[in-house]
């Protein structure tokens, strides 16, 4: 589904991304776990089409599309959706209208109806449930004076309402007590499918007991130093980056 | 594929064609002849005219105000011509009499004037360059007493009210632009609501100008009486010239005991190409009075046309317990300025006042919040709030506030509160990933920061506002 080689992206003139490889296939979760400032949420980003990254070197196929040549807006279209790790407040545009607007600009480019407000509404009462979000917290203005919790929790729950092919989640656990991460748990695991595929950035191996990953990547300076199972994530825990930052060191030397 | 905010393409402005009819075009040029023309054409009564003389006679000693925060080349006061008229104009017993061509212009702007294809409650006066064509539903308001008909029917219909009110609010020599517009106004809307009569229908005027090198001026006058309720909405358009034309209308409300005036006004007129030429000098004073004892005067605008816009709806508040509000949504894309505020003269005791204005600038445009809340002092226990909220989109812009208070009675309450923001990359971002494209995330950004005004619309109005409002941005993000 989605394919990133050697990917070097900048910010600024700074070099964040240093030759990424990395390869999604349907139906997977991969977490990538890495220390502050090792280029997480630019990878992210760049995924989503932030303009501000800039990709020096290297390529991104999603669904044997060139990811880089489309609009942020059309990546979405596509299938690929980003729960933010800071969503943005946009005051005086309920939560619900943005979100109807969103489905409707998605099927339009599927060449499918828009949905009626009524069918709308049953598809947000239904998701609702789910997420445990209130009617009084979709009529409210997008993430305006939403706590920390409800931001992240009406991440997935558009999440939910747009059903994309390849969710990518930033941090969505930072902030969360652990009965929110259940609530943010749940309704990610709903989603599991054999069509869709997870990139689950955190820092913390807490939310991976809820979320099982099928793989685990260390980021660590721009570039993933090591791969492996579910067990990867337990064995950082444990010993926390540090080794790793090393053996790359020993590597390059 | 990215958000260049600063990239400006060419906005489409979709009212600006021309009708092609004959029409009745008085030569350029302003003197005593053109007015006693004016107003023999309308074969007003002499005092009319001995005050429209008076008017002029005043104007010609006083001086354009050149406080406003907007830049033009001076105007040519003898170049432009005070009076058009389509030809054909006789009087109309019914639309089958209504030229043609008129009728498929107002149908093209989307203000059907078939009673039967009309928005259902809502009366309309259709001002066409100097004249009122048409007034629909007249019948069906009187039968509860309310008159709605054009300022010149009224001065022949109802000159004991016309002669009593007009000029009761802005005075002949109120400022230059009213006393030029009271020496040369050329039609209007006249509306009459009697005594306990909620006013069964939404009543408005659609002004456009057609006419090449003319000034519209317009005058509005409303009264209601006692314990009366009438909401008012205006539109304007005006075909796209590359030569600016001036249009100075007057409006006065008068509000007696316990009634409510509710004033709309959807300003689209021609605001000039990408390059800033042409479009129409929005020159305009707007007054009520809120003359009696808990009375009420709300004025909404949305400004999204004109090249330069210079306007302040006010309310007076004589009466104890009135109440006067502003709500204000202003937008200046490509090389567009805006001055534009309101006055609340609080003078009753108890009384108190809502100013709420959104200004957003694009491109070149310039937008400038004045106001000015004056606590007379006699008025106890006044009240006021404002807050003027401006929202910049690119870096070529500007927006400017210029707020007065003046306070003299020291239990007065005041609260003031502005901001400015610059639209969010962020927020745009946020949109473009779950599917927006930049333009429409721009306009879902900025309605947003509207809705406290729209919100006071009549609801028809305030769907067409946001669609207005998405259309002035087109081309604001590249």
């Amino acid at each position: 589904m989605l394919e990133i080689k050697n990917l070097h992206v900048s910010v600024e003139d700074q070099e964040i991304l240093k030759g990424l490889n990395l390869t999604v296939n349907a139906g997977e979760v991969h977490s990538i776990m890495g220390p502050n400032g090792s280029g997480k949420s630019t990878l992210a980003l760049v995924l989503a089409g932030r303009e501000s990254y800039k990709v020096t070197k290297g390529e991104i196929i999603f669904e044997g599309k060139d990811l880089l040549e489309l609009s942020p807006e059309d990546r979405a279209r596509e299938g690929i959706f980003l729960a933010f790790q800071y969503p943005v407040e946009i005051p005086g545009v309920a939560n619900t209208y943005l979100l109807r607007e969103a489905l409707n600009s998605i099927r339009k480019y599927r060449g499918e109806e828009p949905l009626k407000h009524v069918e709308f509404g049953r598809l947000a009462k239904e998701k609702m449930k789910v997420m445990g979000i209130s009617d009084n917290l979709l009529k409210r203005a997008v993430n305006e004076g939403f706590s920390g919790g409800e931001k992240k929790r009406n991440e997935i729950f558009q999440m939910q309402i747009l059903q994309p092919k390849l969710a990518i989640m930033d941090e969505t656990d930072s902030g969360l007590d652990i009965d929110a991460l259940k609530i943010v748990a749940n309704g990610v695991n709903a989603l599991r499918s054999p069509e869709r595929a997870f990139i689950v950035i955190t820092h913390y191996q807490r939310i991976l007991d809820y979320i099982v990953p099928d793989f685990v990547h260390v980021l660590v300076d721009g570039k993933i130093v090591k791969s492996g199972g579910k067990e990867l994530a337990l064995e950082l825990e444990d010993k926390g980056y540090g080794w790793l930052e090393e053996e790359k060191i020993a590597a390059n030397n | 594929m990215s958000v260049d905010l600063e990239k400006l393409a060419e906005q489409e402005y979709k009212y600006g064609f021309v009708t092609d009819i004959e029409q009745e075009i008085a030569p350029a040029g302003l003197n005593e002849d053109v007015i006693r023309m004016i107003s023999a054409k309308k074969n007003e009564p002499e005092w009319l005219l001995e005050w429209r003389l008076k008017a002029y006679k005043n104007w010609l000693t006083m001086k354009e105000p050149k406080w406003p925060n907007v830049h033009y080349s001076p105007i040519d006061y003898q170049a432009i011509s005070y009076y058009a008229a389509p030809k054909k104009k006789q009087t109309l017993e019914s639309l089958d009499d209504l030229d043609p061509e008129i009728k498929e212009t107002y149908d093209k702007l989307g203000i059907p004037l078939d009673e039967q294809k009309m928005l259902a409650g809502v009366a309309v006066d259709a001002v066409f360059d100097s004249v009122s064509v048409i007034t629909t539903f007249k019948e069906k308001l009187a039968e509860d007493g309310v008159i709605f008909c054009s300022i010149s029917d009224a001065v022949q219909e109802h000159p004991e009210l016309v002669k009593e009110y007009l000029g009761s609010v802005v005075p002949y020599n109120d400022n230059f632009f009213a006393a030029l517009n009271t020496a040369v106004f050329t039609d209007g809307s006249f509306v009459y609501i009697p005594k306990g009569v909620r006013c069964p229908m939404e009543l408005s005027t659609y002004f456009r100008i057609n006419a090449e090198n003319t000034g519209q001026f317009e005058r509005t006058l409303i009264i209601a009486e006692e314990g009366s309720y009438v909401s008012y909405l205006e539109g304007c358009t005006a075909p796209a010239r590359d030569e600016n034309q001036l249009h100075a209308a007057v409006v006065e409300l008068i509000a007696h005991k316990d009634a409510t005036i509710k004033y709309s006004t959807i300003q689209n007129w021609y605001p000039g190409d990408s390059e800033g030429k042409g479009g129409i000098y929005n020159f305009v004073t707007k007054r009520g009075r809120c003359l009696g004892q808990s009375s009420h005067i709300s004025w909404t605008q949305v400004e999204t046309g004109s090249a330069i816009t210079w306007k302040y709806p006010s309310c007076i508040l004589e009466g104890d317990n009135s109440v006067g509000e502003f709500y204000s949504v202003a937008l200046t894309n490509r090389y567009q300025q805006a001055d534009t505020g309101t006055k609340m003269i609080h003078i009753g005791k108890n009384t108190s006042s809502t100013i709420i204005t959104k200004g957003i600038s694009a491109g070149h445009g310039q937008n400038t919040y004045r106001g000015l809340v004056q606590i007379g002092k006699d008025a106890t226990g006044a009240r006021n709030y404002s807050q003027c909220d401006s929202m910049l989109i690119g870096d070529k812009c500007g927006a400017h506030t210029f707020p007065y208070i003046e306070v003299k009675n020291s239990t007065a309450q005041m609260e003031h509160e502005a901001s400015t923001s610059k639209i969010g990359e962020d927020q745009i971002f946020y949109c473009q990933q779950r599917g927006l494209s930049a333009e429409d995330a721009v306009s879902l950004i900025v309605n947003g920061f509207c809705k406290d005004v729209f919100k006071e619309l009549p609801f028809e109005f305030a769907v067409e506002a946001e669609k207005l409002l998405s259309i002035s941005l087109e081309g604001s993000v590249g």
